[in-house]
């Protein structure tokens, strides 16, 4: 990818977040009141994470077998309550024992 | 409400940050320079916008248009949150104060900010994100420049430390709401459609995950609209 792409994607990228951050933090008073778009940002972040999660994942590593094993052990860790960093490690660990060892 | 007592807290969240983001390094060090990689965390600071907005960069089929409404939808909670935010803050925090700071609302930012008793100032929230600013991004320049010499076993294991956080931002929300369960899996049956039938196929990842979300959550809406109290966050 040459640098004038990669400043357009850029700029663009940098441009749409900072000014969804910014202006509502300073235009805005009020709270949003409807409850139909109050639930749909509500929803937003996790279905969105959710459908970059999976499939995505299973094609992340060397195997699928160790993608598979890496996200029974997160959701598995998720359950248990555990941070983000304990989980993450903890799928990064699976995937390193079943590609590593095993491969 | 010191700028001292706002980098305390934000040392965990700077920690996690570090770790996250050098899986996005990793990601991002398959096909761009380790500056051109650092220089995306230091300008964004948004872990799900990024890395969506690196799919569309990296599958070069992505428009312009493609990563502005990916970027928009991906990261409108943003909005909610400095809405909510902008209720919370002391008189002292001026516009210009938050044209400068906005750029530290994230989810983990947000929600210790939003935990103060008291009302934000600039000061403490300035503090409060520096150390997670400095965390992702020394962190994704640590992880770009590692993505250039380890070998693809372990860089394909770090780089599933960024889903890993992903699951375990949703599983926990999944298991105490069931609306919350309900728009995951819809979002994940979509999602798999968009990758394996034929037509939905050959929509690009950008768009498959804008569309999936997107409908997931207005079904999710309809069917169950959130009482007032829980929409805050």
């Amino acid at each position: 990818m040459n640098l004038h792409t990669y400043s357009l994607y850029l700029l663009v990228m940098a441009g749409v977040t900072y000014l969804l951050r910014a202006v509502p933090f300073v235009l805005l008073k009020k709270e949003i009141q409807s409850p139909f778009w109050k639930s749909f940002l509500t929803y937003i972040p996790y279905t969105v994470l959710s459908s970059m999660t999976v499939p995505y994942i299973f094609y992340a590593t060397e195997s699928t077998l160790s993608a598979v094993i890496a996200l029974a052990t997160a959701v598995v860790f998720s359950l248990l309550g555990r941070g983000l960093v304990l989980v993450a490690v903890a799928a990064c660990v699976a995937v390193l024992l079943v590609d590593g060892l095993i491969f | 409400m010191r700028f001292s007592v706002g980098l305390k807290d934000g040392l965990p969240i700077g920690l996690g940050y570090f770790a996250v983001s050098f899986s996005f390094g990793i990601a991002g060090a398959k096909f761009l320079s380790w500056p051109l990689v650092t220089f995306i965390s230091m300008t964004n600071l948004t872990s799900a916008g990024q890395f969506a907005g690196l799919q569309i960069m990296a599958n070069a089929s992505g428009t312009l248009i493609e990563m502005a409404i990916a970027s928009f939808f991906i990261n409108l909670r943003y909005s909610l949150m400095a809405i909510s935010l902008s209720q919370n803050v002391a008189p002292s925090f001026t516009t210009a104060k938050r044209l400068l700071l906005s750029t530290g609302i994230t989810d983990e930012i947000y929600a210790l900010a939003m935990a103060q008793k008291e009302k934000v100032t600039a000061r403490y929230f300035l503090g409060l994100m520096v150390l997670p600013y400095l965390g992702w991004s020394c962190g994704t320049l640590c992880g770009s420049i590692c993505g250039e010499v380890l070998p693809s076993v372990v860089t394909n294991a770090l780089g599933v430390a960024l889903y890993g956080m992903f699951i375990a931002i949703v599983v926990p929300q999944m298991k105490v709401s069931r609306p919350v369960f309900v728009a995951c899996l819809i979002a994940i049956v979509l999602s798999f459609c968009f990758k394996f039938l034929p037509v939905l196929n050959s929509v690009s990842v950008g768009f498959a995950i804008i569309i999936c979300a997107v409908v997931a959550s207005l079904v999710c809406a309809l069917i169950f609209p959130v009482k007032a109290e829980e929409g805050s966050r």
